[in-house]
């Protein structure tokens, strides 16, 4: 269930060039948020509030961790925001990855930049289902890099970057066929390497985790959306999803 | 504290309704609230058949405010009146369609369609939606194409006609008074301003359609101004509307000439914005020595 609630900022790190990784305690979002969900949050002095994907869930002590990029004067402000201060979100929104029905396969995690962290709480999950998981992670840049140890302790992780100064130099895409069989892949990142993923894995079953500039969060506007596969319409991509089925959305 | 109020068709249990296209069909937000709290839900737009809408990015932050440029998404008159309208039906609250179109027969078309229903209390004619490319506001900037369609819309419908004015226009008195003559049982006012943002990376328009329509608090003093110059010189009553945000901005309106009030952009920020006010205005009402809603309607402005 969908609720306004204020979340207490228990810590605030930057972890890579620009990136801020926020944790944050709320009962209501870290009982119920499942992976590929996100949260909407106001900020002070904004009038539209900003989707930020859920990175990882502490059920036990009650905690949700987010990351994001400051690349926008709404980004930025929420970077100011310190330990102690609370925010206003909405949350849990949207529909999370499927995987249920993966038992005892392979997954291949592949996120590109602020599109990596929905991934890593996915992935969580899948281990704990005893689905295995391999990831590839691309960057823009060494400086860039983050979450590289959380996602080698679920299992195989290749990093890229675009220039090559860390890891793999190239496209997510270019790594793809370095890695072992794989039943199912989940992507989260910008739209051009989604795409480039959708169509290197046509095959293949697929979940794709989108973004878009939003407004209500709730389904309600119309503003995010995404053009269906059969030519029907839109999808609301904070409402129907932000995780679709690949073969299912026109990127 | 009495904060009903009547209205050609409506009878409001309080002023305050979520604006058109703000608010969907009401589904979204009634995962938050009891929609009977609402004096009444103007719902998004209705076209005759299904409308995609514009590609995305189709929304913009500005200061103290945004701009969107959705293009009238929404599954045509049928599908609303089968699957939206019952739904909105089963809350206490008053009902008003949102009627728009690319040519006169197609307004008349989706006016008539809400004839085969009993659950809509009246029509806000939607002749100010600056996002299409064919009708809309077209229809909204000169006077005597909106008299023309408010006149074959009331002859349409059985429902009492709310034209919804575009504020981009120099005149916005020629037009109130235009739309009256030609028989409109109220206006609601105003509708979004037309608006631009470049994308310094792209250089280009952030949003795809290029332009958007500007609402938020941006907007208000523009809207209190016209709806205060409106209401000097028009009788049909005013349902207002552009960037309230809280009890105050509704006594603002309301003060200007209103009779009743939208709130747009606000439900965004916050869901529960118009309950919010709903239940704080009867003690903003009382601090600005008000005893009920009719009290205070129109107290602010000067009839000449």
């Amino acid at each position: 269930m969908i609720k306004q609630e204020k979340l207490l900022i228990t810590s605030s790190n930057l972890i890579a060039k620009d990136t801020v990784e926020l944790i944050l305690k709320n009962n209501h979002i870290s009982q119920n948020a499942k992976p590929g969900q996100f949260i909407h949050i106001q900020l002070d002095g904004f009038t539209l509030r900003r989707p930020i994907s859920i990175a990882d869930v502490d059920q036990e002590h009650g905690k949700i961790t987010i990351l994001f990029k400051t690349f926008g004067n709404g980004t930025k402000k929420l970077a100011t925001y310190q330990t102690g201060q609370t925010i206003n979100a909405l949350g849990p929104l949207g529909n999370g990855f499927v995987y249920s029905d993966v038992k005892d396969k392979k997954a291949l995690l592949i996120g590109g930049g602020i599109g990596v962290p929905p991934l890593y709480h996915l992935g969580k999950r899948l281990v704990e289902s005893n689905i295995e998981v391999i990831s590839i992670l691309g960057y823009q840049t060494a400086e860039s890099v983050f979450y590289e140890a959380e996602f080698k302790s679920l299992g195989d992780t290749y990093v890229v970057t675009d220039d090559g100064t860390y890891g793999y130099q190239g496209k997510v895409t270019d790594v793809i066929p370095e890695v072992d069989q794989f039943d199912i892949y989940y992507t989260c990142g910008p739209t051009p390497m989604l795409r480039a993923v959708q169509e290197k894995l046509e095959n293949v079953n697929g979940y794709v985790s989108l973004e878009e500039r939003m407004g209500c969060g709730v389904g309600a506007c119309f503003a995010c959306v995404v053009a269906t596969k059969d030519d029907t319409g839109y999808k609301k991509i904070c409402q129907d999803g932000p995780v679709f089925n690949a073969k299912e959305v026109r990127l | 504290m009495d904060l009903s109020v009547k209205l050609p068709g409506l009878s409001l249990k309080n002023p305050v309704m979520p604006a058109s296209g703000c608010f969907g069909f009401g589904r979204e937000y009634s995962r938050f609230y009891d929609l009977s709290k609402l004096g009444a839900v103007i719902m998004k737009a209705a076209t005759q058949s299904e409308r995609f809408g514009n590609p995305t990015p189709r929304v913009a932050e500005t200061s103290s405010g945004m701009l969107n440029a959705i293009g009238l998404q929404n599954p045509g008159v049928n599908k609303i009146i089968e699957s939206e309208i019952p739904f909105l039906a089963d809350y206490d609250t008053c009902i008003i369609a949102n009627v728009a179109g690319s040519s006169v027969e197609e307004y008349k078309i989706v006016a008539q369609a809400f004839n085969h229903t009993d659950k809509v209390d009246a029509l806000e004619l939607n002749i100010s939606c600056p996002n299409v490319k064919e009708g809309g506001i077209q229809f909204g900037t000169d006077p005597n194409m909106a008299a023309h369609i408010t006149e074959v819309v009331k002859k349409a419908s059985n429902l009492p006609v709310y034209v919804k004015l575009s504020p981009n226009v120099t005149d916005i008195v020629s037009m109130a008074k235009a739309v009256e003559s030609a028989g409109a049982d109220g206006l609601s006012m105003i509708n979004t301003l037309t608006g631009m943002q470049i994308h310094l990376p792209s250089r280009k328009p952030l949003i795809a359609n290029k332009t958007g329509g500007l609402s938020g608090p941006a907007i208000k003093p523009i809207a209190i101004r016209m709806i205060y110059e409106v209401r000097q010189q028009v009788s049909i009553p005013i349902i207002g509307m552009g960037g309230i945000t809280n009890t105050e901005d509704v006594l603002e309106f309301l003060l200007a000439g209103a009779s009743a009030v939208a709130v747009g952009t606000a439900n965004f920020q916050n869901p529960l914005v118009c309950p919010e006010i709903i239940t704080e205005l009867p003690q903003t009402l009382e601090e600005y020595g008000f005893n009920s809603v009719n009290d205070v309607i129109g107290k602010g402005a000067v009839v000449l």
